[in-house]
């Protein structure tokens, strides 16, 4: 008898295979049903051939707009990029000023912590509306609506993370005479950092949610606003591109902080634990 | 100099009791060892040393001054766990010390000052026998080696009181042993007031020269917390040579 299915691990090769099958079968079942219909219906918008996609791609990231004259997938691509970095950027400051400050500090939690608890249970899409009236349609309301989507999070979590840190190792701290900014720049910051990466990872998504959303609702450019501009003539030559390129920059995206950790915390690599 | 008096101490949480009637005058150099049952208040009383917390009723004094509310320098500690900081290697772990108080405000320091502070530190990372693991993570190290790290961390501030809170309760035997020669040593030179909490009797009088014995001399049977522990026993052990060297009495 073989070993029970627990116990056996596919080797390198192996793992490489069953890791592409997927990709794989979902490729294979989208040129199969593309076909099918396409003999069908040759003018078929809904799964347009590669053919036409790699047309459609050519004519978006080299070809300038004949209306705007700019290339459109990357002139969509930096607003988008500007407006979630900047939103990330932000809500990083304030998820580790507030979270340190909360986590650390008595009376900051006294003070903040009930009221982020409660502003962090907004839904805040239901806000969108409130933003464009406040901050009107351009890309302030979409940078805040990203901050207000994920910087109550990263505060809890950076404010958890904090209170995580072993009390012996604030008292030893102190034992050896470091004042309270010390405490934060020596102790604190180092050890909620991978954290705050992995946080920052867990917000991409959300981030991309709350990004997408603003600009399907109002924007003159951007990824999202894109995608929603052509659904209407059911472009999915566009859609689909877009969408695999949306999805790529997160891949880059998480790999990158991925990456910032471990090139920054050199000690979670070594050693046994 | 650094006599410990501490005066009809009491810690209550609530209507439990953990110690009470406290009393004890140790001289400057001392080496005292904290021995008892499990929750006898042993460690508590350490961290009240530590002023991790703040007694009910009594007061603790050193030279004749109350204790400051809080930890600071002149008391280092080492606990049984957590002791060092996982992302700083042997030797900036050593440095800490002397970082926090030269550079008040990045609490690091850079260049030349570094270096200094590097050579300061190569005699108390040699003392613990750490050389050859200087540019370690103490995830790299094993049980003795952190604690060894974790010690002489805590005395590059140079305190007159060093806490121990079952420094040496992981460790093998044969680590253990290495591990008493060493604070001995250690002690000796630096002849500080030690305190130490331990499981370990024969450990306690080994390396002790006083032992203090926790336990509780009141029980009601309905209300156990009722009463809290006290010091039961106060042993000077007179007869070792050691004592008469190092303590100012």
């Amino acid at each position: 008898m073989g070993r029970r299915i627990i116990n056996r691990r596919p080797g390198k090769g192996g793992a490489l295979f069953w890791g592409a099958l997927p990709f794989l079968a979902v490729l294979v079942l989208y040129v199969t049903f593309s076909a099918l219909r396409l003999a069908e219906n040759p003018n078929d918008k809904l799964l347009p051939a590669f053919s036409t996609i790699a047309d459609t791609l050519h004519r978006l990231a080299f070809v300038p707009d004949s209306r705007s004259g700019q290339v459109l997938l990357w002139a969509d691509s930096a607003s988008s990029l500007t407006r979630l970095g900047l939103g990330l950027l932000v809500s990083t400051a304030i998820g580790l000023v507030l979270g340190i400050g909360t986590g650390l500090i008595p009376y900051i939690r006294a003070g903040l912590s009930p009221f982020i608890a409660v502003l962090s249970l907004i839904p805040p899409m239901a806000v969108l509306p409130i933003l464009f009236i406040v901050f009107g349609l351009d890309e302030l309301s979409k940078v805040v609506l990203i901050v207000i989507g994920i910087a109550p999070f990263l505060v809890r979590d950076m404010a958890m993370r904090v209170e995580a840190i072993p009390s012996e190792l604030v008292i030893k701290a102190q034992t050896l005479g470091a004042n309270t900014w010390q405490i934060v720049t020596r102790l604190v910051l180092p050890s909620v950092w991978p954290k705050l990466m992995d946080s920052l990872r867990l917000s991409l998504g959300p981030a991309w949610l709350f990004l997408i959303s603003a600009e399907a609702i109002a924007a003159q450019d951007g990824l999202g606003y894109r995608i929603f501009l052509v659904r209407r003539y059911l472009a999915m030559d566009v859609i689909l591109p877009y969408v695999a390129w949306i999805t790529l920059l997160a891949f880059c995206m998480d790999w990158a902080l991925r990456y910032a950790n471990r090139s920054l915390c050199p000690w979670l690599e070594r050693g046994a634990s | 100099m650094s006599r410990v008096t501490v005066d009809n101490l009491w810690m209550e949480y609530g209507d439990q009791v953990v110690l009470e009637r406290v009393n004890l005058d140790i001289p400057s150099g001392e080496f005292c060892a904290l021995v008892g049952p499990s929750g006898c208040g042993k460690t508590t009383f350490l961290r009240l040393l530590l002023s991790m917390e703040a007694p009910t009723r009594g007061t603790i004094r050193v030279d004749g001054e109350k204790l400051s509310p809080e930890p600071g320098p002149d008391r280092g500690v080492v606990f049984q766990r957590y002791s060092a900081y996982p992302h700083l290697t042997v030797e900036e772990n050593v440095i800490l010390g002397l970082e926090f108080a030269r550079a008040p405000f990045f609490g690091k320091l850079w260049g030349r000052a570094k270096r200094q502070a590097q050579d300061e530190v190569a005699s108390v990372i040699h003392a613990v026998g750490l050389d050859h693991a200087r540019a370690k993570y103490p995830a790299e190290l094993s049980g003795g080696m952190q604690q060894r790290l974790s010690i002489a961390q805590a005395l590059v501030r140079k305190p007159r009181i060093l806490l121990m809170d079952e420094p040496f309760g992981a460790l093998d035997p044969g680590t253990k042993a290495q591990m008493h020669d060493l604070v001995r040593d250690l002690w000796r030179a630096e002849k500080m007031t030690v305190f130490m909490v331990t499981h370990d009797i024969k450990e306690g009088f080994g390396l002790g020269t006083r032992v203090l014995a926790f336990d509780k001399v009141r029980v009601d049977p309905d209300e156990p917390q009722a009463y809290g522990a006290t010091i039961t026993l106060n042993l000077p052990l007179e007869d070792k040579a050691e004592r008469a060297q190092v303590v100012q009495l």
